[in-house]
């Protein structure tokens, strides 16, 4: 069949199908960034330290340069380049020593690695850096996975969860499969499917401030079937996601939470109890 | 209580019909079923990932060869359909389009039209201005048909009345036409033809759209999967066609792969019903078709985005429908609050340069970037980095000169200098701490009203350490055990 399309248009430009080229990952380093990203700085400070606690556990040294601040993703969608480009410019400066940088945040880790480009488009020098921090950037999922290669022992008892991935995410970083396949290494934990799971929370930056009703539409579908899944709590990587998804379950007066996938996994593999 | 709003007294911002669109319940029921059915077809139409990859850059890189000639090719096709008796015509405008078909109406003394279905005759809202010349336009295309006997715009560009069920239908024959209710798809797909079978014999021109034009041939080709179109092509003994600039492309084999996307993403079949392949008026020896056939290709806005290298990309559009299919907002709200011709995701794109920014100010921000759209586009249109384009020229100043029609339709002083706040705070490291030491130290202070957003979720509350904070100590700590331990 495909051959037929192919024969079928030999002035075409005859086109091998594109996959997405399997990310080549380096040997464990022994030092890495954490870049900690806005939301979570803010919001969910102790995620990010259990994201430092995981990978001090792989045997890691992990920096967590004080001048950080955000990766510029919220002006960027908004529009704001030039306000992008300067704070952009900012964690270039901080990043550009070679060493890997593992976000707990996919769609900020989305930035580094596929929109940095855009924002530095007309600066042919930077790209060259932008490149570089492209290279080295990693979803703390994917990091794990596939460059600690963890092999966790479960200490938690059975449990059952439901998993969320940001769009973005998902799309830019294949976080959704880094994260399944980690859970899927917990002896006690099930992972359960939701309705629509691939479908949008409704967050979206300033989406959610800018057309609330619709947000406020999708972030209640998509509570609700994170509930109807019969889950005990919901996890995820995205910091923006999950800021949206917790903020409207708690407006609902719902019992039931999302919080990080660092948590969750450091309470798993350390025996740690949070109340 | 749902009160159903005619979509004549919509609201007039995306906003406000968005409300409207999101507290009828079953509006919201019709479109979600109705999506997610067309979802799972096109799914189905695609069980193998790699054939679907590379057949969608085929078909990005034909649209993208064509859009590289395109003034060669409409050359080429203009002159081969002269040479096989098809009378061309050029519109910069849709007024133009308009007058155009008029014209040819009056030629002929008609007085009445038949249709097939036709965005582009929805972009030039035809049957308003014929009507206003008494000349009756009838919708052949089911669903067309439907929207047009209630009053009503498509709400989706391949089923213009997806927004309505059996059961509504079913009151709106009974209300319109006096036939019996029935919740019976196919007698009410009876119902509707026989009223259209009639009017195919008794029109003086017939209208339809154009998938693909091919300029090696001249062949117009249509897809359609009722019948009509090839009705509404050959009964009339003239025919007109309209369509976009964008829509020709080299050869017969480019359309092989086209087509094939094109009815997979639309509805997840192989193949429509019916392919029509027009090439020109009734010879002497046959036995039907019509005596005469036009073609009107529009512009209305596509050469301004033809200019730039980056807008561009939104010719490629094969309009198959998939983007809003797939889309969790168009899902949501549905078509008619997009409140222009061509809704959901492709609209948002498509429709800046037709009517300009300040028409669509709200187009480019009604989106969460999800990014579902650019992943099933057949033609790969990046829809969402399209949209963050628009974004950028929608906020620039009257200084900044927006390069998109009416840009700047969202500049505001007062937002740009909060931006300005944002990326000082995010530049300078003393400055952003000092502003999470008192975010975290007064974050209980947080007001529980924080406009929109507590609309939908509780005020967010900063917690008491930031992650600078923890992270400093915590390492700092690790840092002291470790030499520690090596002393």
């Amino acid at each position: 069949m495909t051959d037929l399309f192919y024969d079928a248009a030999p002035n075409a430009t005859r086109v091998a199908p594109e996959r997405p080229k399997p990310r080549h990952y380096p040997d464990k380093p022994a030092e890495v960034i954490l870049f900690g990203t806005c939301v979570m700085d803010l919001f969910f400070p102790e995620a990010g330290l259990d994201a430092i606690r995981l990978l001090e556990r792989e045997g890691l040294k992990v920096h967590y340069p004080q001048a950080q601040s955000c990766c510029g993703q919220p002006a960027w969608t908004s529009g704001y380049v030039d306000e992008a480009l300067e704070v952009a410019r900012a964690q270039l400066a901080l990043l550009d020593n070679g060493l890997p940088v593992v976000v707990p945040s996919g769609s900020c880790a989305g930035m580094f690695r596929q929109h940095y480009r855009e924002v530095f488009a007309d600066e042919p020098d930077t790209l060259k850096r932008v490149e570089s921090l492209a290279e080295r950037t990693f979803e703390l999922t994917e990091f794990l996975l596939h460059v600690c290669k963890v092999q966790w022992q479960d200490l938690g008892p059975p449990t059952q969860i439901a998993l969320h991935t940001s769009c973005s995410a998902r799309r830019e970083m294949n976080t959704h499969l880094h994260a399944r396949e980690l859970l899927a290494g917990l002896d006690n934990v099930e992972r359960l499917d939701h309705d629509h799971e691939s479908e949008c929370c409704g967050f979206g930056g300033t989406f959610s401030v800018r057309m609330p009703e619709v947000s406020g539409a999708m972030v209640l579908d998509k509570t609700r079937s994170l509930r109807e899944s019969g889950a005990a709590e919901m996890v995820t990587a995205d910091g923006g996601c999950l800021l949206n998804i917790n903020g409207s379950l708690a407006k609902q007066k719902q019992a039931f939470r999302g919080r990080h996938l660092a948590s969750f996994l450091w309470e798993r593999v350390s025996g740690e109890v949070r109340s | 209580m749902n009160q159903r709003i005619p979509v004549t007294e919509l609201s007039d911002t995306f906003r406000g019909r968005a409300k409207e669109a999101l507290a009828d319940d079953q509006l919201r029921t019709n479109f979600r079923v109705a999506m997610d059915s067309l979802m799972q077809k096109r799914a189905d139409a695609f069980p193998d990932e790699e054939e679907r990859e590379g057949l969608r850059e085929l078909g990005n890189r034909i649209k993208a060869r064509a859009l590289s000639r395109l003034p060669d090719l409409l050359e080429q096709l203009e002159a081969k359909l002269t040479e096989n008796g098809v009378n061309v015509h050029w519109a910069e405008t849709t007024a133009e389009a308009n007058r155009i078909v008029h014209s040819i109406i009056e030629s002929k003394q008609g007085s009445q039209v038949v249709k097939g279905k036709s965005m582009v005759s929805e972009e030039m809202e035809m049957n308003d201005y014929l009507a206003e010349r008494d000349i009756e336009c009838l919708e052949s295309d089911m669903g067309e048909y439907i929207v047009q006997l209630d009053g009503e715009k498509p709400s989706h560009i391949i089923m213009p009345a997806i927004h309505k069920n059996r059961y509504q239908v079913s009151k709106l024959f009974h209300d319109k036409l006096g036939v019996e209710e029935t919740d019976d798809v196919n007698k009410l797909i009876r119902i509707g033809r026989e009223t259209l079978r009639q009017k195919f014999m008794e029109a003086d021109v017939g209208v339809s759209g154009v998938n693909f034009a091919i300029a090696e041939t001249g062949t117009l080709l249509l897809v359609e999967n009722e019948g009509n179109g090839r009705m509404s092509t050959t009964a009339p003994p003239v025919h007109v066609a309209v369509t976009g600039i964008e829509k020709v492309v080299e050869n017969l084999r480019d359309v092989v792969p086209l087509v094939s996307l094109l009815t997979r993403s639309a509805l997840g079949q192989p193949i429509t019903t019916y392919v029509n392949m027009i090439s020109g008026p009734r010879k002497p020896d046959e036995l039907d078709g019509p005596e005469e056939v036009h073609l009107v290709l529009l512009d209305n806005g596509r050469t301004g985005a033809f200019a730039d290298a980056q807008m561009r990309q939104t010719l490629n559009c094969i309009r198959c429908g998939a983007c809003m299919n797939h889309c969790p907002v168009y899902t949501r709200v549905g078509g008619h609050t997009y409140g222009e011709v061509y809704p959901g995701p492709i609209g948002k794109i498509v429709t800046p340069h037709m009517v300009g920014l300040k028409q669509v100010p709200d187009h480019p921000s009604a989106s969460s970037l999800c990014g579902a759209c650019g992943d099933v586009c057949p033609v790969k249109i990046p829809i969402p980095e399209l949209l963050q384009r628009l974004r950028q020229e929608n906020v620039k100043s009257p200084a900044e000169q927006p390069k998109v029609k009416d840009g700047g339709a969202k500049y505001s002083a007062r937002e740009r200098a909060v931006w300005r706040f944002w990326r000082t705070l995010n530049t300078r490291p003393g400055l952003y701490r000092l502003f999470l030491w008192g975010a975290t130290r007064f974050g209980k202070l947080t007001p529980k009203n924080l406009g929109p957003w507590t609309e939908n979720h509780t005020a967010p509350v900063p917690a008491r350490r930031s992650l600078h904070d923890l992270a400093k100590a915590h390492l700092a700590r690790a840092e002291s055990q470790h030499t520690g331990g090596q002393s």
